[in-house]
């Protein structure tokens, strides 16, 4: 479903962010993809999302290339994969439900099936009760749950997460990786995460990833956090 | 057509919410439409200064005193084909005695002494008017090659310095209020392109997320189209308003100086054309400097 090929990122004339990548995700996989900062966990997962394009080698996704299709299809192909972050990345001016409604009204659904859905996933992430609430009035945890249910709302074939408990503590970590873990078991959604959360790695018992300077140095099946 | 919509709302949703970048495009294009209005209405009152001058500016043909006023006539009507002559009047030696006594009823020493003369010193006239300031010069050689044997002078040469003077100014004032509103056009423009681009610039990371959910580029463009052109109307329509009252409580004075100007009465007769030239302008400015300086932000 998601495949590298080969493929190498080098920003300018540095040492490549990451060098000669080829691995596969089928659907219904969770991955982390583990490592030091700055192993090229965010590069590989920006390249994901036609943030970025790769210098050499291909990203597919359902094997379409990524990097490689008219710039007027790459808004359908963004919201075939939801996408979170260390920062959240919500809207401030926007409350809760309009955060997660926005990603729907850019595609065009009808204002009654956008309230369906977005009561449906905030209830999901357990934020039923906070829908009104603006970003700021959120904790962390929160913010991340509606970035969360935001990445839902398409009914993603894959969710990217770059470092989503970066910012948050550990009790608050384990609520997000859990509803991560949920979504992936109830909904069949493939999950891509990016982490250098020993303890969530190694407790997940998952496949890992695991980078060093941009280079691909293990692929296990029930993989742990060694470097 | 739900995202037309979606997108309309959007953009009123965000002008109100950034209301105070918003107010400060709005001034900006307030105070660039305001310079265009006053360089519109500055142009009316030049045209009026320098149309009453040159209504005032003429040149007189004097007939020697045989001269017949048949052939003075016949020299009228041949002035009458001559191109940008707007009025040609005959003044018999009659006429101009009684208007030199009327001029100066109150000067004894002057009527005693044309009593004294008798018989009647002044000579008949063609007064001119052209339409043109800069056609004098021609007419008054046509008539000196042509009826030089009739004429005893023709007073241009008199005033030539004069019309040539007023020709030269006016030219200048409209050469130096065209090239000054260019500019001050040009500078506005600059002002409200970066008082957009900042708005937009604090705005990045929205696009960005705008993107990341699989927003086109269409639908990250249009609210801040939206935007420019609500900026542009509420622009226009405060300036209209403004430019109002400002010609009606400044018209009675600027009529005491200029007579016959009535600018209140202008801006109202002229009302839609120059809303029409300030909405244009407002809402050019405003989508014009949206569009650019959102460019930057829809690259892959």
């Amino acid at each position: 479903m998601v495949r590298f090929e080969h493929v190498t990122k080098q920003y300018g004339k540095d040492v490549p962010a990451v060098e000669d990548i080829t691995f596969n995700v089928a659907k219904g996989e969770f991955v982390s993809v583990v490592g030091h900062s700055g192993a090229g966990k965010s590069t590989l997962l920006k390249l994901l999302i036609a943030e970025d394009k790769p210098s050499s080698g291909s990203v597919f996704l359902d094997d379409i290339d990524v990097n490689n299709i008219d710039p007027s299809e790459l808004p359908k192909l963004r919201r075939k994969v939801g996408a979170i972050f260390q920062d959240f990345r919500l809207l401030p001016d926007r409350n809760s439900w309009e955060n997660v409604a926005f990603a729907l009204e850019v595609s065009g659904v009808s204002g009654k099936d956008i309230k369906e859905i977005v009561s449906q996933v905030l209830k999901l992430v357990g934020l039923e009760d906070k829908a009104k609430k603006f970003p700021r009035q959120l904790s962390g945890g929160e913010k991340q749950r509606v970035a969360i249910a935001r990445a839902l709302v398409h009914h993603p074939d894959v969710i990217v997460a770059d470092e989503p408990t970066g910012n948050l503590d550990p009790v608050t970590s384990w609520d997000i990786i859990r509803l991560l873990a949920r979504i992936n078991e109830i909904g069949g959604t493939s999950i891509i995460l990016a982490t250098h959360d020993r303890e969530i790695v190694n407790a997940l018992e998952r496949r890992v990833i695991t980078l060093d300077h941009g280079k691909l140095v293990r692929d296990e099946i029930k993989g742990r956090y060694v470097i | 057509m739900l995202t037309f919509f979606r997108i309309i709302r959007t953009g009123f949703l965000s002008f109100w919410r950034n209301r105070w970048l918003s107010l400060a495009t709005v001034l900006i294009l307030i105070v660039s439409l305001s310079i265009l209005t006053s360089l519109v209405m500055v142009s009316v009152v030049t045209n009026t200064v320098v149309a009453d001058i040159r209504a005032k500016v003429d040149v007189s043909a004097y007939f020697l005193p045989e001269t017949s006023e048949e052939d003075i006539l016949k020299i009228k009507e041949d002035l009458a084909q001559y191109p940008n002559i707007a009025q040609v009047q005959y003044i018999s030696r009659e006429e101009a005695l009684i208007k030199f006594r009327q001029l100066h009823a109150n000067n004894a020493v002057i009527l005693q002494s044309l009593d004294e003369i008798g018989d009647n010193p002044l000579e008949a006239s063609l007064n001119i008017k052209a339409s043109e300031a800069s056609a004098y010069k021609a007419i008054a050689g046509f008539l000196e090659s042509k009826y030089s044997d009739l004429l005893d002078k023709v007073n241009y040469r008199e005033t030539a310095s004069l019309i040539n003077r007023l020709f030269s100014i006016t030219e200048t004032i409209k050469r130096v209020g065209l090239a000054a509103s260019a500019v001050l056009l040009f500078i506005a423009f600059l002002v409200t392109f970066n008082t957009v681009r900042l708005a937009i610039f604090s705005m990045r990371d929205e696009i960005s997320v705008m993107r990341l959910v699989g927003a086109s580029n269409f639908f990250i463009r249009g609210p801040f189209l939206v935007e420019g052109i609500l900026g542009g109307l509420f622009a226009s329509v405060i300036t209209f308003a403004l430019f109002f009252g400002l010609t009606y409580f400044l018209s009675p004075s600027v009529s005491n100086f200029l007579s016959g100007l009535d600018l209140f009465k202008y801006y109202y007769s002229n009302a839609l054309q120059i809303f029409a030239l300030q909405l244009g302008v407002g809402i050019a400015v405003g989508t014009f400097s949206s569009t650019i300086a959102i460019r930057r932000y829809l690259k892959i």
